[in-house]
Protein backbone atom coordinates (compact mmCIF):
# COMPACT_ATOMS: atom_id res chain seq x y z
CA UNK A 1 0.00 0.00 0.00
CA UNK A 2 1.70 3.38 -0.70
CA UNK A 3 1.69 5.41 2.34
CA UNK A 4 0.06 8.28 0.86
CA UNK A 5 -2.81 5.83 1.72
CA UNK A 6 -2.42 6.17 5.31
CA UNK A 7 -4.11 8.87 7.09
CA UNK A 8 -4.80 10.63 10.12
CA UNK A 9 -2.95 11.31 13.23
CA UNK A 10 -3.51 9.19 16.13
CA UNK A 11 -2.46 10.06 20.15
CA UNK A 12 -2.35 6.91 22.20
CA UNK A 13 -4.57 7.94 24.80
CA UNK A 14 -2.50 6.55 27.94
CA UNK A 15 -4.71 6.12 31.02
CA UNK A 16 -4.13 4.55 34.12
CA UNK A 17 -7.44 3.65 36.60
CA UNK A 18 -9.55 5.51 34.20
CA UNK A 19 -7.42 8.85 34.56
CA UNK A 20 -5.69 10.56 31.54
CA UNK A 21 -1.76 10.88 31.90
CA UNK A 22 -1.52 14.71 31.11
CA UNK A 23 0.79 14.37 28.20
CA UNK A 24 -2.41 13.51 26.28
CA UNK A 25 -3.75 16.70 26.23
CA UNK A 26 -0.59 18.41 25.52
CA UNK A 27 0.15 16.10 22.54
CA UNK A 28 -3.54 17.05 21.58
CA UNK A 29 -2.57 20.39 21.59
CA UNK A 30 0.44 19.53 18.94
CA UNK A 31 -2.04 17.45 17.00
CA UNK A 32 -4.09 20.85 16.25
CA UNK A 33 -0.91 22.10 14.23
CA UNK A 34 0.10 19.14 12.67
CA UNK A 35 -3.77 18.91 11.38
CA UNK A 36 -3.63 22.18 9.99
CA UNK A 37 -1.04 21.35 7.91
CA UNK A 38 -2.16 18.15 6.50
CA UNK A 39 -5.66 18.37 7.01
CA UNK A 40 -5.78 15.09 8.53
CA UNK A 41 -8.18 14.06 11.34
CA UNK A 42 -7.07 13.51 15.21
CA UNK A 43 -8.10 10.22 16.73
CA UNK A 44 -7.04 9.62 20.18
CA UNK A 45 -6.87 5.67 20.72
CA UNK A 46 -8.28 4.42 23.59
CA UNK A 47 -7.68 1.47 25.44
CA UNK A 48 -9.13 0.00 28.76
CA UNK A 49 -12.05 -1.36 30.33
CA UNK A 50 -15.14 1.13 31.37
CA UNK A 51 -12.94 3.86 30.32
CA UNK A 52 -16.04 5.61 27.43
CA UNK A 53 -16.57 8.80 30.01
CA UNK A 54 -13.19 9.71 28.93
CA UNK A 55 -13.88 10.42 25.46
CA UNK A 56 -15.37 13.93 26.14
CA UNK A 57 -12.41 14.82 27.73
CA UNK A 58 -10.49 14.11 24.45
CA UNK A 59 -13.28 15.74 22.51
CA UNK A 60 -12.77 18.52 24.85
CA UNK A 61 -9.03 19.24 23.87
CA UNK A 62 -8.88 18.62 20.39
CA UNK A 63 -9.50 14.97 19.28
CA UNK A 64 -11.83 14.70 16.27
CA UNK A 65 -12.91 11.20 16.65
CA UNK A 66 -12.05 8.63 19.51
CA UNK A 67 -11.16 4.96 18.79
CA UNK A 68 -12.20 2.60 21.55
CA UNK A 69 -11.30 -0.96 22.35
CA UNK A 70 -12.51 -1.75 25.99
CA UNK A 71 -11.65 -5.22 26.89
CA UNK A 72 -10.12 -7.21 30.31
CA UNK A 73 -7.49 -7.72 29.24
CA UNK A 74 -6.87 -3.96 28.59
CA UNK A 75 -8.30 -3.09 32.13
CA UNK A 76 -4.64 -2.50 33.53
CA UNK A 77 -1.53 -1.88 31.41
CA UNK A 78 0.88 -4.76 30.48
CA UNK A 79 2.85 -4.62 27.28
CA UNK A 80 1.64 -7.38 25.32
CA UNK A 81 -2.19 -7.31 24.94
CA UNK A 82 -1.40 -3.45 24.65
CA UNK A 83 0.35 -4.31 21.72
CA UNK A 84 -1.88 -7.02 20.28
CA UNK A 85 -4.64 -4.42 20.24
CA UNK A 86 -2.95 -1.33 18.95
CA UNK A 87 -1.41 -3.32 16.12
CA UNK A 88 -4.69 -4.79 15.47
CA UNK A 89 -6.44 -1.02 15.26
CA UNK A 90 -3.57 0.49 13.29
CA UNK A 91 -3.51 -2.30 10.55
CA UNK A 92 -7.46 -1.74 10.51
CA UNK A 93 -7.34 2.03 10.16
CA UNK A 94 -3.99 2.93 8.47
CA UNK A 95 -3.03 6.45 10.47
CA UNK A 96 -0.28 8.18 8.89
CA UNK A 97 0.97 8.97 12.24
CA UNK A 98 1.11 7.83 16.05
CA UNK A 99 2.16 9.97 18.96
CA UNK A 100 2.78 8.39 22.27
CA UNK A 101 3.47 10.20 25.44
CA UNK A 102 7.27 9.90 27.00
CA UNK A 103 6.47 8.28 30.00
CA UNK A 104 7.08 5.32 31.48
CA UNK A 105 4.09 3.45 30.23
CA UNK A 106 4.38 4.63 26.51
CA UNK A 107 8.56 3.85 25.96
CA UNK A 108 7.79 0.48 27.31
CA UNK A 109 4.99 0.07 24.70
CA UNK A 110 5.61 2.07 21.74
CA UNK A 111 9.04 -0.31 20.41
CA UNK A 112 6.88 -3.17 20.61
CA UNK A 113 4.63 -1.44 18.04
CA UNK A 114 7.50 -0.27 15.69
CA UNK A 115 8.41 -4.17 15.40
CA UNK A 116 4.77 -5.29 15.34
CA UNK A 117 3.98 -2.36 12.66
CA UNK A 118 7.60 -2.37 10.76
CA UNK A 119 7.72 1.19 11.10
CA UNK A 120 10.26 3.82 12.48
CA UNK A 121 9.97 5.40 16.38
CA UNK A 122 11.54 8.44 17.22
CA UNK A 123 12.01 8.27 20.97
CA UNK A 124 11.60 11.19 23.64
CA UNK A 125 10.62 14.49 20.90
CA UNK A 126 10.87 17.72 22.03
CA UNK A 127 9.08 19.17 19.25
CA UNK A 128 7.11 17.65 15.59
CA UNK A 129 6.62 19.77 12.39
CA UNK A 130 6.94 19.62 8.47
CA UNK A 131 10.03 20.65 7.16
CA UNK A 132 10.42 22.29 3.83
CA UNK A 133 10.36 19.51 2.01
CA UNK A 134 6.88 18.80 3.50
CA UNK A 135 8.35 15.73 5.24
CA UNK A 136 6.68 15.06 8.92
CA UNK A 137 10.48 15.17 11.30
CA UNK A 138 10.41 15.05 15.14
CA UNK A 139 13.09 17.07 17.03
CA UNK A 140 15.30 15.15 19.29
CA UNK A 141 18.16 16.37 21.10
CA UNK A 142 21.54 14.17 19.94
CA UNK A 143 25.11 13.18 20.92
CA UNK A 144 24.27 14.39 24.79
CA UNK A 145 22.54 17.36 23.72
CA UNK A 146 25.16 19.59 21.94
CA UNK A 147 23.39 19.28 18.68
CA UNK A 148 19.27 19.02 17.52
CA UNK A 149 18.38 16.33 15.25
CA UNK A 150 15.40 16.39 13.13
CA UNK A 151 14.74 12.69 12.45
CA UNK A 152 12.53 11.52 9.40
CA UNK A 153 10.43 8.20 8.83
CA UNK A 154 10.71 8.68 4.97
CA UNK A 155 8.29 5.62 3.56
CA UNK A 156 7.23 3.26 6.52
CA UNK A 157 4.18 3.74 7.79
CA UNK A 158 2.70 5.02 10.55
CA UNK A 159 5.55 7.61 11.30
CA UNK A 160 5.97 6.90 15.13
CA UNK A 161 6.98 9.03 18.32
CA UNK A 162 7.24 8.98 21.73
CA UNK A 163 6.74 12.43 22.96
CA UNK A 164 8.26 14.25 25.79
CA UNK A 165 5.73 15.34 28.67
CA UNK A 166 5.79 18.79 29.25
CA UNK A 167 6.45 20.11 25.86
CA UNK A 168 3.66 21.60 24.66
CA UNK A 169 0.37 23.54 26.55
CA UNK A 170 -2.91 21.67 26.54
CA UNK A 171 -5.32 24.54 24.52
CA UNK A 172 -8.33 25.52 26.25
CA UNK A 173 -11.01 22.86 26.72
CA UNK A 174 -13.84 23.43 24.63
CA UNK A 175 -16.83 23.03 26.14
CA UNK A 176 -19.85 21.25 24.96
CA UNK A 177 -16.85 19.68 21.76
CA UNK A 178 -18.20 16.11 20.76
CA UNK A 179 -17.04 13.79 17.80
CA UNK A 180 -17.28 10.21 16.51
CA UNK A 181 -16.60 7.48 19.12
CA UNK A 182 -15.63 4.75 16.71
CA UNK A 183 -15.94 1.45 19.40
CA UNK A 184 -13.67 -1.23 18.17
CA UNK A 185 -13.47 -5.13 18.75
CA UNK A 186 -10.01 -6.34 19.74
CA UNK A 187 -9.17 -9.82 19.95
CA UNK A 188 -6.36 -9.72 23.01
CA UNK A 189 -5.84 -12.07 25.91
CA UNK A 190 -4.42 -11.20 28.85
CA UNK A 191 -0.57 -12.00 29.49
CA UNK A 192 -0.23 -14.93 31.55
CA UNK A 193 3.85 -14.45 31.67
CA UNK A 194 3.76 -10.95 32.74
CA UNK A 195 1.99 -9.70 36.66
CA UNK A 196 2.01 -6.95 38.78
CA UNK A 197 2.59 -8.18 42.13
CA UNK A 198 2.71 -5.06 43.90
CA UNK A 199 1.76 -1.42 43.30
CA UNK A 200 2.21 1.37 45.62
CA UNK A 201 2.11 4.91 45.66
CA UNK A 202 5.95 6.54 45.26
CA UNK A 203 7.04 7.32 48.74
CA UNK A 204 7.54 10.69 49.46
CA UNK A 205 10.90 11.23 50.62
CA UNK A 206 10.10 15.09 50.75
CA UNK A 207 12.62 15.78 48.13
CA UNK A 208 11.17 14.70 45.05
CA UNK A 209 12.20 17.75 42.35
CA UNK A 210 8.88 17.17 40.32
CA UNK A 211 6.30 20.21 41.96
CA UNK A 212 8.64 21.73 43.51
CA UNK A 213 8.77 25.72 43.07
CA UNK A 214 12.23 26.33 43.82
CA UNK A 215 15.24 24.28 42.51
CA UNK A 216 18.88 24.39 43.12
CA UNK A 217 21.16 22.29 40.69
CA UNK A 218 24.57 21.42 40.61
CA UNK A 219 26.37 20.43 37.19
CA UNK A 220 29.33 18.86 35.83
CA UNK A 221 31.82 21.56 37.15
CA UNK A 222 30.86 20.83 40.95
CA UNK A 223 34.40 19.88 42.19
CA UNK A 224 34.12 18.03 45.10
CA UNK A 225 30.48 15.70 46.20
CA UNK A 226 30.82 17.60 49.55
CA UNK A 227 29.98 21.07 48.07
CA UNK A 228 26.53 19.86 47.48
CA UNK A 229 26.04 20.15 51.43
CA UNK A 230 26.44 24.32 50.31
CA UNK A 231 24.06 23.82 47.44
CA UNK A 232 21.83 21.63 49.22
CA UNK A 233 21.89 24.18 52.27
CA UNK A 234 21.06 27.07 50.22
CA UNK A 235 18.16 25.24 48.69
CA UNK A 236 16.46 24.81 52.22
CA UNK A 237 16.92 28.14 52.91
CA UNK A 238 14.05 28.57 50.33
CA UNK A 239 12.30 25.78 50.75
CA UNK A 240 13.49 24.47 47.62
CA UNK A 241 14.76 20.79 46.49
CA UNK A 242 18.35 19.69 45.30
CA UNK A 243 18.87 18.27 41.57
CA UNK A 244 21.26 17.71 39.21
CA UNK A 245 22.35 17.87 35.18
CA UNK A 246 23.23 14.07 34.50
CA UNK A 247 27.29 13.75 35.60
CA UNK A 248 26.64 14.13 38.85
CA UNK A 249 24.22 10.97 38.50
CA UNK A 250 26.76 9.08 36.43
CA UNK A 251 29.20 9.56 38.55
CA UNK A 252 26.85 8.35 41.47
CA UNK A 253 26.65 11.79 43.65
CA UNK A 254 23.03 11.54 43.46
CA UNK A 255 20.06 9.22 42.49
CA UNK A 256 18.33 9.23 38.83
CA UNK A 257 15.03 10.40 40.37
CA UNK A 258 17.17 13.81 40.70
CA UNK A 259 18.08 13.94 37.21
CA UNK A 260 16.96 17.35 35.22
CA UNK A 261 17.17 16.75 31.21
CA UNK A 262 16.11 14.46 28.43
CA UNK A 263 16.98 11.04 30.36
CA UNK A 264 15.60 12.77 33.57
CA UNK A 265 12.77 14.76 35.19
CA UNK A 266 11.17 17.44 33.31
CA UNK A 267 10.74 20.25 35.50
CA UNK A 268 8.89 23.84 35.92
CA UNK A 269 9.57 25.53 38.97
CA UNK A 270 9.17 28.80 40.37
CA UNK A 271 12.62 29.33 40.24
CA UNK A 272 15.93 27.37 39.30
CA UNK A 273 19.38 28.05 40.46
CA UNK A 274 21.78 26.66 37.98
CA UNK A 275 25.36 26.03 39.78
CA UNK A 276 28.14 25.00 37.56
CA UNK A 277 25.78 23.69 34.80
CA UNK A 278 27.24 24.51 31.33
CA UNK A 279 23.23 23.88 29.82
CA UNK A 280 23.33 21.45 27.18
CA UNK A 281 20.27 20.63 24.90
CA UNK A 282 19.78 17.94 26.85
CA UNK A 283 19.51 19.84 30.06
CA UNK A 284 17.42 22.65 28.55
CA UNK A 285 15.24 20.52 27.30
CA UNK A 286 14.24 19.28 30.99
CA UNK A 287 14.23 22.86 33.12
CA UNK A 288 13.58 25.88 29.94
CA UNK A 289 10.14 26.45 30.76
CA UNK A 290 11.21 27.27 34.86
CA UNK A 291 9.42 30.81 35.13
CA UNK A 292 12.86 32.37 36.57
CA UNK A 293 16.16 31.12 35.63
CA UNK A 294 19.11 31.94 37.97
CA UNK A 295 22.69 30.54 36.24
CA UNK A 296 26.18 30.72 38.03
CA UNK A 297 29.23 29.42 36.19
CA UNK A 298 33.09 30.34 35.81
CA UNK A 299 32.88 30.28 31.78
CA UNK A 300 31.09 33.60 30.54
CA UNK A 301 30.02 31.87 26.94
CA UNK A 302 28.22 28.89 28.64
CA UNK A 303 24.74 28.20 27.07
CA UNK A 304 23.21 27.86 29.82
CA UNK A 305 23.25 31.88 30.05
CA UNK A 306 21.40 32.34 26.57
CA UNK A 307 18.71 30.93 28.53
CA UNK A 308 18.81 32.90 32.39
CA UNK A 309 17.27 35.68 33.51
CA UNK A 310 19.81 36.32 35.81
CA UNK A 311 23.65 35.43 35.38
CA UNK A 312 26.72 35.42 37.53
CA UNK A 313 29.71 34.84 35.80
CA UNK A 314 31.80 33.57 38.67
CA UNK A 315 33.29 30.72 40.83
CA UNK A 316 30.18 29.25 42.58
CA UNK A 317 32.90 28.11 45.87
CA UNK A 318 32.77 31.29 46.50
CA UNK A 319 29.70 32.55 45.33
CA UNK A 320 26.94 30.18 47.13
CA UNK A 321 28.83 29.77 50.42
CA UNK A 322 28.83 33.99 50.47
CA UNK A 323 25.35 33.77 49.36
CA UNK A 324 23.90 31.25 51.94
CA UNK A 325 25.59 33.39 54.49
CA UNK A 326 23.59 36.31 53.37
CA UNK A 327 20.50 34.72 53.34
CA UNK A 328 21.02 33.79 56.76
CA UNK A 329 21.73 37.16 58.03
CA UNK A 330 18.92 38.83 56.41
CA UNK A 331 17.04 35.80 57.62
CA UNK A 332 17.94 36.38 61.41
CA UNK B 1 20.65 -20.03 33.92
CA UNK B 2 22.06 -18.75 30.44
CA UNK B 3 21.89 -14.69 30.39
CA UNK B 4 22.55 -12.82 27.51
CA UNK B 5 23.68 -9.03 28.59
CA UNK B 6 23.49 -6.32 25.54
CA UNK B 7 25.81 -3.60 25.87
CA UNK B 8 27.28 -0.69 23.57
CA UNK B 9 30.25 1.39 23.58
CA UNK B 10 29.18 4.89 23.54
CA UNK B 11 31.44 8.03 23.16
CA UNK B 12 33.00 9.11 26.16
CA UNK B 13 31.98 13.23 26.01
CA UNK B 14 28.94 14.71 25.79
CA UNK B 15 30.65 17.63 24.17
CA UNK B 16 30.40 16.78 20.46
CA UNK B 17 30.75 19.29 17.53
CA UNK B 18 29.56 19.53 14.35
CA UNK B 19 31.83 19.57 11.52
CA UNK B 20 31.07 23.33 10.00
CA UNK B 21 32.15 22.27 6.55
CA UNK B 22 30.22 18.82 5.90
CA UNK B 23 27.53 19.23 8.87
CA UNK B 24 28.59 15.91 9.86
CA UNK B 25 29.62 15.12 13.69
CA UNK B 26 32.68 14.86 14.37
CA UNK B 27 34.57 12.11 15.98
CA UNK B 28 38.13 12.41 15.44
CA UNK B 29 39.89 12.22 18.90
CA UNK B 30 36.50 11.33 21.09
CA UNK B 31 37.44 8.27 23.05
CA UNK B 32 34.65 5.40 23.83
CA UNK B 33 33.72 3.59 26.44
CA UNK B 34 31.03 1.28 27.77
CA UNK B 35 27.65 2.90 27.91
CA UNK B 36 27.06 3.36 31.91
CA UNK B 37 23.44 2.13 32.07
CA UNK B 38 25.23 -1.47 30.33
CA UNK B 39 27.34 -1.39 33.14
CA UNK B 40 24.70 -1.83 35.57
CA UNK B 41 23.15 -4.87 33.68
CA UNK B 42 26.18 -6.61 33.10
CA UNK B 43 26.80 -6.32 36.80
CA UNK B 44 23.13 -7.40 37.44
CA UNK B 45 24.28 -10.51 35.11
CA UNK B 46 27.10 -11.04 37.46
CA UNK B 47 25.18 -11.04 40.72
CA UNK B 48 22.98 -13.18 39.32
CA UNK B 49 25.25 -15.84 38.33
CA UNK B 50 26.99 -15.18 41.80
CA UNK B 51 23.89 -16.28 43.61
CA UNK B 52 22.53 -18.64 41.28
CA UNK B 53 24.92 -19.84 39.10
CA UNK B 54 24.96 -19.09 35.53
CA UNK B 55 26.44 -18.56 31.82
CA UNK B 56 26.89 -14.65 31.21
CA UNK B 57 26.86 -13.98 27.47
CA UNK B 58 27.46 -10.38 26.41
CA UNK B 59 26.44 -9.46 22.87
CA UNK B 60 27.48 -5.65 21.06
CA UNK B 61 26.35 -4.86 17.33
CA UNK B 62 29.14 -2.26 16.65
CA UNK B 63 32.61 -1.67 14.69
CA UNK B 64 35.53 -3.71 15.41
CA UNK B 65 36.74 -1.51 18.33
CA UNK B 66 33.44 -2.01 19.89
CA UNK B 67 35.59 -5.24 20.87
CA UNK B 68 37.19 -3.08 23.66
CA UNK B 69 33.40 -2.71 25.52
CA UNK B 70 33.26 -7.02 25.64
CA UNK B 71 36.59 -7.30 26.63
CA UNK B 72 35.32 -4.98 29.67
CA UNK B 73 32.47 -7.23 29.85
CA UNK B 74 34.17 -10.11 30.24
CA UNK B 75 36.37 -8.75 32.78
CA UNK B 76 33.85 -7.89 34.96
CA UNK B 77 32.61 -11.40 35.13
CA UNK B 78 30.88 -12.24 31.53
CA UNK B 79 31.83 -15.76 30.38
CA UNK B 80 32.01 -14.89 26.71
CA UNK B 81 31.84 -12.24 24.35
CA UNK B 82 29.95 -12.07 20.93
CA UNK B 83 30.92 -9.06 18.36
CA UNK B 84 28.02 -8.79 15.93
CA UNK B 85 29.81 -6.57 12.95
CA UNK B 86 29.40 -6.23 9.53
CA UNK B 87 29.34 -3.07 7.03
CA UNK B 88 25.32 -3.85 6.42
CA UNK B 89 25.09 -3.51 10.31
CA UNK B 90 25.78 0.44 10.07
CA UNK B 91 23.76 3.09 10.39
CA UNK B 92 20.83 1.19 11.88
CA UNK B 93 18.45 2.81 13.51
CA UNK B 94 16.53 1.12 16.86
CA UNK B 95 14.31 -1.06 14.55
CA UNK B 96 17.42 -2.32 12.61
CA UNK B 97 19.33 -3.14 15.79
CA UNK B 98 16.64 -5.06 17.64
CA UNK B 99 16.39 -7.27 14.69
CA UNK B 100 20.09 -8.07 14.60
CA UNK B 101 20.16 -8.57 18.12
CA UNK B 102 17.20 -10.85 17.99
CA UNK B 103 19.17 -13.05 15.66
CA UNK B 104 21.74 -13.59 17.80
CA UNK B 105 19.72 -14.31 20.77
CA UNK B 106 18.10 -16.93 18.74
CA UNK B 107 21.68 -17.89 17.46
CA UNK B 108 23.38 -18.31 20.76
CA UNK B 109 20.13 -20.01 21.96
CA UNK B 110 18.59 -21.15 25.23
CA UNK B 111 17.86 -17.75 27.04
CA UNK B 112 16.68 -17.60 29.92
CA UNK B 113 17.48 -13.89 30.80
CA UNK B 114 17.91 -10.53 28.43
CA UNK B 115 19.56 -7.95 30.07
CA UNK B 116 20.08 -4.02 28.52
CA UNK B 117 20.71 -0.98 30.88
CA UNK B 118 17.95 1.71 30.93
CA UNK B 119 19.37 3.41 27.63
CA UNK B 120 22.21 4.36 25.65
CA UNK B 121 24.17 7.44 26.62
CA UNK B 122 24.72 8.52 23.27
CA UNK B 123 21.34 8.00 21.40
CA UNK B 124 18.68 7.78 24.70
CA UNK B 125 16.08 6.09 23.03
CA UNK B 126 15.41 3.08 25.57
CA UNK B 127 14.22 1.01 22.37
CA UNK B 128 16.31 -1.19 21.95
CA UNK B 129 15.58 -3.62 24.93
CA UNK B 130 11.96 -3.96 24.54
CA UNK B 131 12.33 -3.94 20.93
CA UNK B 132 14.58 -6.99 21.12
CA UNK B 133 11.80 -8.45 22.97
CA UNK B 134 8.93 -7.94 20.75
CA UNK B 135 11.16 -9.99 17.99
CA UNK B 136 11.55 -12.62 20.45
CA UNK B 137 8.01 -12.87 21.63
CA UNK B 138 9.27 -12.57 24.82
CA UNK B 139 7.43 -10.43 28.00
CA UNK B 140 9.98 -7.80 29.29
CA UNK B 141 10.29 -5.28 32.34
CA UNK B 142 11.63 -1.98 31.90
CA UNK B 143 13.00 0.30 34.08
CA UNK B 144 14.12 -2.31 36.61
CA UNK B 145 15.89 -0.82 39.74
CA UNK B 146 15.68 -4.36 41.48
CA UNK B 147 16.52 -8.10 39.98
CA UNK B 148 15.72 -11.64 41.34
CA UNK B 149 14.87 -15.13 39.59
CA UNK B 150 12.86 -17.45 41.40
CA UNK B 151 11.15 -20.51 39.91
CA UNK B 152 11.16 -19.21 36.97
CA UNK B 153 10.17 -15.90 36.96
CA UNK B 154 12.24 -12.65 37.17
CA UNK B 155 10.92 -10.35 39.72
CA UNK B 156 12.02 -7.05 39.19
CA UNK B 157 10.76 -3.73 41.08
CA UNK B 158 9.98 -0.69 39.19
CA UNK B 159 10.11 3.08 39.78
CA UNK B 160 7.55 4.74 37.65
CA UNK B 161 6.27 8.85 37.77
CA UNK B 162 3.99 8.51 40.59
CA UNK B 163 4.39 4.91 41.84
CA UNK B 164 6.31 1.76 42.19
CA UNK B 165 5.41 -1.67 41.10
CA UNK B 166 7.02 -5.39 41.79
CA UNK B 167 6.41 -7.53 38.85
CA UNK B 168 7.16 -10.62 37.25
CA UNK B 169 7.60 -11.84 34.19
CA UNK B 170 7.92 -15.79 33.26
CA UNK B 171 11.58 -16.77 31.70
CA UNK B 172 12.17 -16.37 28.96
CA UNK B 173 12.17 -12.46 29.69
CA UNK B 174 13.53 -8.95 28.85
CA UNK B 175 14.93 -6.71 31.75
CA UNK B 176 16.29 -3.59 30.93
CA UNK B 177 17.78 -1.83 34.06
CA UNK B 178 18.23 1.73 35.89
CA UNK B 179 21.18 3.01 37.49
CA UNK B 180 19.87 2.07 40.97
CA UNK B 181 19.95 -1.15 40.28
CA UNK B 182 23.15 -1.61 41.64
CA UNK B 183 26.91 0.04 41.57
CA UNK B 184 28.75 -1.69 39.01
CA UNK B 185 32.41 -3.06 39.94
CA UNK B 186 35.79 -2.05 38.58
CA UNK B 187 37.70 -5.06 36.95
CA UNK B 188 40.64 -6.29 38.68
CA UNK B 189 44.14 -6.51 36.88
CA UNK B 190 43.35 -10.31 37.30
CA UNK B 191 40.24 -10.45 35.86
CA UNK B 192 41.18 -8.18 33.14
CA UNK B 193 44.30 -10.56 32.56
CA UNK B 194 41.90 -13.74 32.94
CA UNK B 195 39.54 -12.09 30.15
CA UNK B 196 41.84 -12.12 27.83
CA UNK B 197 41.82 -16.09 27.51
CA UNK B 198 37.72 -16.45 27.37
CA UNK B 199 36.05 -17.08 24.34
CA UNK B 200 35.04 -14.31 22.38
CA UNK B 201 33.26 -14.44 18.47
CA UNK B 202 32.91 -11.87 15.55
CA UNK B 203 29.60 -12.71 13.76
CA UNK B 204 28.60 -10.82 10.54
CA UNK B 205 25.49 -10.64 8.69
CA UNK B 206 26.02 -14.29 6.90
CA UNK B 207 26.55 -15.67 10.42
CA UNK B 208 23.52 -14.72 11.84
CA UNK B 209 21.58 -15.51 8.65
CA UNK B 210 20.77 -11.53 8.82
CA UNK B 211 18.37 -10.03 5.82
CA UNK B 212 19.95 -7.90 4.79
CA UNK B 213 17.61 -5.40 3.65
CA UNK B 214 16.42 -5.69 7.32
CA UNK B 215 19.78 -4.79 9.03
CA UNK B 216 21.98 -1.30 8.95
CA UNK B 217 20.33 1.47 6.50
CA UNK B 218 18.32 -0.39 3.90
CA UNK B 219 16.64 -2.01 7.50
CA UNK B 220 16.14 1.41 9.43
CA UNK B 221 13.11 3.39 8.53
CA UNK B 222 13.81 6.23 10.70
CA UNK B 223 17.05 8.45 9.63
CA UNK B 224 18.50 11.40 10.64
CA UNK B 225 17.60 14.33 7.85
CA UNK B 226 19.53 17.52 9.72
CA UNK B 227 21.52 18.17 12.33
CA UNK B 228 21.56 21.75 13.96
CA UNK B 229 22.78 23.13 16.58
CA UNK B 230 20.41 24.62 19.01
CA UNK B 231 19.30 28.14 18.02
CA UNK B 232 20.56 30.82 20.39
CA UNK B 233 18.04 32.24 22.32
CA UNK B 234 18.65 35.86 23.37
CA UNK B 235 17.48 36.06 26.98
CA UNK B 236 17.98 39.21 27.95
CA UNK B 237 20.41 38.13 30.75
CA UNK B 238 20.41 40.43 33.62
CA UNK B 239 24.14 39.74 35.19
CA UNK B 240 25.32 40.13 38.53
CA UNK B 241 28.94 40.91 39.14
CA UNK B 242 32.06 42.23 41.77
CA UNK B 243 33.12 40.18 44.50
CA UNK B 244 31.31 36.96 45.85
CA UNK B 245 30.02 38.63 48.76
CA UNK B 246 28.83 41.22 46.27
CA UNK B 247 27.57 38.92 43.85
CA UNK B 248 25.66 36.94 47.06
CA UNK B 249 24.01 40.46 47.86
CA UNK B 250 23.08 41.34 44.43
CA UNK B 251 21.34 37.71 44.20
CA UNK B 252 19.60 38.13 48.00
CA UNK B 253 18.23 41.44 46.92
CA UNK B 254 16.65 39.98 43.53
CA UNK B 255 15.09 37.17 45.61
CA UNK B 256 13.94 39.55 48.47
CA UNK B 257 12.08 41.61 45.40
CA UNK B 258 10.73 38.21 44.27
CA UNK B 259 9.41 37.72 47.44
CA UNK B 260 11.75 34.65 48.03
CA UNK B 261 13.58 35.32 51.63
Amino acid sequence: MAKEDYRGIWVFAEQQNGKLNDTVLEILAKAQELKAHTGEDISAVLLGKDVRPLAETLFAYGADKVILAEHDALASYSARPYEAAMTQLAEKHKPSIILYGATSLGRDLAPRLMVSLKTGLTADAIDLGFDQDDVFYQTTPAYGGSILAHIVILEARPQMATVRPMMFEPIQPRAGASGEIVAETVSVEPDADYEVLETAPKQDTGDAIEGAQVIVAGGRGIKEETDLETLRELASLLDGKLAASRPLVDNGWLNHDKQIGQSGATVKPRYIFNIAISGSVQYQVGMQNADCIISVNHTKGAPIFDISHYGAVADYRSVIPALVEEIKRRKA
Amino acid sequence: MKILVFIKQVPDTDDVKLDPKTGNIMREGVASKLNPLDANAVEAAVQLKEKYGATVHAVSMGPPQAEDALKKALALGCDEAYLLSDRAFGGADTLATAYTLSLAARKIGDYDLLLFGRHAIDGDTAQTGPATAAFLGIPQITLASSIDVQDGYVICDRVLEASSQKVRARLPAAVAVTQEINTPRYPKPINIMKALKKPRYVWNAEDLGADTSRTGIPGSPSSTKELLEPPKRNADTKYFSGSAEEIAAQIADMLHDEHLI
